[in-house]
């Protein structure tokens, strides 16, 4: 077949037009454009900024460019179905998504508090130790945005262990499809708590290589500290969750709120952005709280380890697939469900008809959704530079933003 | 905690009783559309509740066959650890609900979703534009009746 898209030069900016119009600019202004492909967009975000010389008077950011229609996906195929569409969603913590999906069907069922504790562990387990791998392409790629070019790639050693060891584990190194509803794919392979304990291991003092050469490092110092400070009343009423909000100086940890799975038995710290090296709230201070998060997530896997070669120790008829429902038709009802991704509060919205196994309403409450919105609000009366370190300190996920 | 809340709704909506609806997750509450932004209002300053962010706006589409559209708000209280889910209902030939972004600017985002996805209109909304879909797209893709258009840019999109 001939090729298929008719082009024509005015079809771009058709369907996704300037908000601003040139016309109206006075003389001095000019809007500049910044992707939606660049890789300091992390993805396909496309940012209009209006120009006074190189102050940025407004931010439009324009969204949808990686849009896969995931609700409309979601009413149409039964709940257990869904749960890969859901890896797609926030596709550097796919474990972490699929675990606030999977609770949130629980409840709905009814059966969440009859999933055994062995499960409960090793979905804290796989979502821990996939927390740090976001964390790290969020530092990582971070320091690229702003200049430093080698710890990204140290960290992408070190997350290539994570990697090795969910593969392990499920099957593939991105996309799982591990965690189900009432239950678990598979079981730990044999020999995984052992590798895991060496992960740890080999982990902590590449951390502390990490802090000395890019968070402590004084050029990157320079570059985020007192730039974008986020006010916590601003943060809050624009909905800003997850280590943004904590950066801006609230304990805020739905893990802690709201207790959820395992984690009121777990003994870790929420840190918060205490404005070490400019005003809380900078964007030194969303890196920092991303940093010793990884530390806190380290904490937690060394005491699921503990757990999962004790007390819930692999048995011969341990099955985590026991649970796993046939047939998922949930009574008519409306439910909620939030759990913290690395990113932030990650929801679901459901509406149950009763009558069929797809859901009614699937909604996917994205948190880069609504980090970004804040954005217009961070970057007036700031230089382009700034902006870009802004931009990467929100950690986007573009697969989750547009869903 | 729930009966303060209802007890709040009911001083505040004035043109009809609010249901509450004990069996979602969180507990709801559904008012008249007129009503909803004056008890957004008195939830978001009474310092009994002092519900502070809004973490979820949906859209849900009734079908044609009933011709009604819901929003549903899910409204938590960071302080006070209260979680709270507001509906309204709307005809679904003249769905038009007051905008709630003046009280939290985290409705801006969610509400221009709603209108993209369903075509629900958001009275005094500061920038009411399609938000994920291309502006010159067809029709609102999560409606129960959508048909989507046959071809875009002479790609066809029925696969």
């Amino acid at each position: 077949m001939a090729v298929q898209y008719k082009h024509e030069p005015g079809n771009l900016l058709r369907s996704e037009p300037n908000k601003l119009k040139a016309e109206q600019l006075r003389s001095e202004e000019m809007i500049i454009n910044l992707g939606p492909q660049h890789p300091s967009t992390h993805g396909v975000l496309r940012l209009e900024a209006l120009m006074d010389g190189e102050i940025i008077q407004e931010v439009i950011p324009h969204i949808g460019y990686l849009h896969r229609c995931f609700e409309k996906h979601a009413e149409n195929l039964p709940y257990n179905q869904v749960i890969p569409f859901v890896d797609r969603l926030d596709y550097v913590a796919s474990m972490n998504s699929e675990h606030a999906y999977a609770m949130g069907v629980e409840r709905m069922l009814g059966i969440e508090s009859q999933i055994p504790k062995r499960v409960e562990y090793i979905r804290v387990l796989v979502a821990e130790l996939n927390r740090i791998a976001s964390h790290f392409i969020a530092i990582g790629t971070y320091g690229m945005d702003i200049g430093a070019f080698t710890p990204f790639f140290w960290i992408m050693r070190d997350r290539e262990h994570i990697l090795r060891l969910l593969e392990w584990a499920s099957g593939s190194r991105l996309l799982y499809n591990y965690i189900w509803i009432g239950g678990l794919y598979y079981d730990l392979p044999v020999g995984f708590e052992d590798r895991c304990r060496e992960f740890v291991h080999y982990i902590k003092p590449k951390l502390v290589e990490l802090e000395q050469l890019l968070i402590e490092n004084t050029i990157f110092i320079d570059r985020t500290a007192k730039v974008g400070v986020l006010p916590l009343d601003l943060a809050i009423n624009c909905g800003v969750t997850g280590p943004m909000l904590r950066a801006s100086g609230l304990r805020y940890d739905l893990r802690r709120v709201d207790n959820y799975s395992v984690y009121p038995e777990l003994d870790f710290d929420i840190p918060i952005g205490e404005g070490k090296m400019g005003d809380v709230g900078d964007c030194w201070d969303r890196t920092y709280v991303r940093y010793v998060e990884i530390h806190e997530s380290l904490k937690i896997i060394e005491q699921c380890l503990g757990k999962l070669t004790g007390e819930y120790k692999r048995t011969r008829d341990f099955d985590p697939q026991a649970l796993v429902p046939k047939k998922i038709r949930p009574k008519a009802q409306d439910l909620y469900v939030r759990a913290e991704i690395p990113k932030g509060e990650l929801g679901f919205f459901f509406r149950a008809d009763g009558r069929s196994d797809v859901p009614f309403r699937c909604k996917c409450r994205s948190c880069s959704f609504a980090n970004l919105s804040v954005l217009q609000e961070m970057s007036k009366g700031i230089l382009v530079a700034d902006l870009i370190a802004i931009v990467g300190s929100i950690d986007l996920n573009i697969g989750e933003l547009d869903r | 905690m729930f009966d303060i809340i209802v007890k709040i709704v009911k001083e505040a909506s004035v043109h009809g009783e609010p249901e509450t609806d004990e069996l979602a997750f969180p507990k709801a509450i559904r008012i008249k559309a007129v009503d909803l932004l004056a008890v957004c209002n008195a939830l978001y300053k009474n310092p009994e509740v002092y519900f502070d962010m809004l973490s979820c706006v949906t859209g849900i589409d009734n079908g044609p066959q009933t011709g009604t559209m819901e929003v549903a708000y899910n409204l938590y209280s960071i302080p006070f650890d209260l979680h709270l889910m507001l509906k309204v209902t709307v005809p679904r030939d003249e769905a038009k609900v007051e905008s709630v972004s003046g009280i939290w600017r985290s409705a801006d985002w969610h509400e221009r979703e709603i209108f993209d996805m369903f075509g629900v209109h958001f009275n005094n909304h500061p920038d009411l534009r399609r938000i994920l879909m291309p502006a010159d797209w067809e029709g609102h893709p999560l409606r129960k009746d959508y048909k989507q258009q046959a071809y875009y840019r002479n790609i066809k999109l029925d696969y």
